[in-house]
């Protein structure tokens, strides 16, 4: 079902938001009983779940690092989890990508070298999807790994950002990310304002993408104040027990 | 260091279950507290369900698509169920294709909705060469034990909270629903385990280290609709008699949380 509308309306988008609105975010830690960490996003219609195991035996034992902890991201879209049609399960080509890319993020910000010859797993399951994956899923990981009390250099969270008719927007959706002339993923760390993912692809004039890089970097307040919030819920009342997952 | 703390873990469970008594201070024949929630996923799959056995967590999705009829049945629908043991639901699970228990657990439970006909696949004859496709996924998210009866359970909670999608020009209308689908009844089933000599329903994960046999019932209007002996231990035929008629016991309740979520 192709979105034939007009993406842009009296300023503003097809959901109703502003150029710079995020959509209704949520996210959820501590909610897997057996990972040693987790967090569940709703991101809009995006929902995903995430869970850290480790540090643990590093398997296959050729990929261990005498000097660090390797970490591995592995990201899964489920088959249902378009609108449209039903997918094949197992990796395809773009989950290998959004997996590697994820890794390294996490590489840069986890203090792997306290963990020499062992491994961190993150397992990313996108059990509903509506654009920008990747970037929840950043989001809701840094929680995860957080909440598995792996020690880290700062939070890192992410956010897409585009052009719609020429206008600078943030955070498409699946109608404005399939339509729209050009889809920038971002990630940042928290305090430094490190670049630590970024992704594009379209049509992006130069002095567009500063200020589209510009907009990313600011949401990263907002973002951080999530997910420190759902850290401090999720051990507020018994921080043995898991949060109910509410999907 | 696993090893050791299962044989702990086994002994302790051993002194228990002897004595007639479980870890959570439950009777050997009543399950944990059991949450079935309907729609919880509203813009991917047709229909959905979480179930919740204490902490096991299962969801289940049922999505529709237009496919080729099998060349021997060119007039009925198609039903595939699969399961994923999803690596975040436990440090035993790794990712890649399922393994044989995923493989077993989604047989299992379609065997139990296929065998009781509760759905009508003749009805998603669509047109010549063109049928419904409806495929049941079950996502295992935590796992605490007895994830047969989760997924079970989170399956016929998606299969009634489904809608059939509109369909026009032999495709269909991505969004858009004709009616809900027509269920003719509610599969139940139980698990039970045997650990040391008893019997007990809905083992939780350390109870399920310990087990040395399985068996699954699934029932419908009353008559058994699939059975599955699991593990390589042995039942008695009382024993069985004993588990399957506890599981008719159990149905009338497990039918009612599915249709009361």
């Amino acid at each position: 079902m192709d979105y034939e509308g007009p993406l842009i309306k009296n300023g503003k988008r097809v959901d109703g938001r502003a150029f710079d609105d995020l959509r209704q975010i949520s996210i959820k830690a501590h909610v897997i009983n057996e990972a040693d960490g987790s967090a569940y996003i709703k991101w809009g219609n995006n929902k995903i779940l995430v869970g850290v195991y480790g540090p643990k035996e590093c398997l296959p034992k050729h990929i261990a690092d005498p000097h660090k902890a390797v970490v591995r991201a592995r990201y899964n879209m489920a088959p249902f989890a378009g609108k449209e049609g039903h997918g094949r399960s197992g990796p395809s080509r773009r989950s290998i990508e959004i997996s590697k890319v994820v890794s390294d993020t996490f590489q840069n910000v986890i203090l792997a070298e306290q963990f020499p010859r062992t491994m961190i797993e993150i397992f990313i399951d996108v059990l509903q999807s509506d654009g920008g994956t990747r970037c929840a899923a950043v989001t809701a990981a840094s929680v995860a790994l957080a909440d598995a009390g792996i020690p880290m250099k700062d939070m890192v969270s992410a956010v897409a950002g585009g052009i719609i008719e020429d206008t600078l927007v943030l955070d498409l959706n699946y109608i404005e990310d399939s339509q729209g002339n050009a889809d920038l993923a971002m990630a940042f760390t928290h305090r430094n304002k490190d670049v630590l993912l970024l992704q594009m692809e379209g049509d992006l004039p130069i002095d567009k993408f500063k200020e589209l890089l510009k907009m990313g970097m600011d949401s990263t307040e907002y973002l951080y104040k999530i997910q420190k919030e759902a850290l401090e819920e999720g051990y507020k009342n018994k921080p043995t027990e898991s949060v109910v997952l509410d999907l | 260091m696993t090893e050791i703390l299962d044989l702990l873990k086994k002994d302790v469970i051993d002194n228990m279950i002897k004595s007639g008594k479980r870890e959570d201070g439950r009777g050997l024949d009543e399950y944990r507290p059991i949450t079935l929630l309907k729609g919880v996923l509203n813009a991917g799959p047709d229909g959905s369900a979480m179930a919740r056995l204490g902490k096991t967590q299962v969801l289940a999705s049922v999505k529709f698509t237009i496919g080729a009829p099998y060349p021997d049945r060119p007039k009925q629908g198609v039903f595939i169920t699969s399961a994923e043991f999803l690596p975040v639901a436990s440090p035993e699970f790794e990712s890649g294709p399922p393994r044989e228990n995923a493989i077993e657990l989604a047989r299992v439970v379609d065997k139990g909705i296929r065998a009781s006909e509760i759905i009508d696949i003749d009805s998603f004859f669509v047109e010549e060469g063109k049928v419904l496709t409806m495929f049941l996924d079950i996502y295992v998210l935590d796992h605490d034990g007895n994830l047969i009866d989760a997924a079970a359970l989170a399956s016929m909670g998606a299969i009634t909270d489904t809608r059939l999608p509109k369909i026009e020009d032999g495709e269909i209308v991505w969004g858009e629903y004709d009616k809900p689908l027509d269920y003719k009844d509610v599969v139940t089933t139980s698990t039970f385990s045997k650990v040391d000599g008893k019997i007990l329903l809905d083992a939780d994960k350390n109870e399920e280290t310990d087990a040395s046999a399985r068996m699954t019932v699934s029932f419908v209007k009353g008559n058994i609709c699939a059975l599955q002996k699991g593990l390589e231990g042995s039942f008695r035929a009382e024993e069985i008699e004993y588990i399957i008629n506890k599981a008719l016991e159990k149905s009338k309740d497990l039918k009612s949380i599915v249709l009361k979520a």
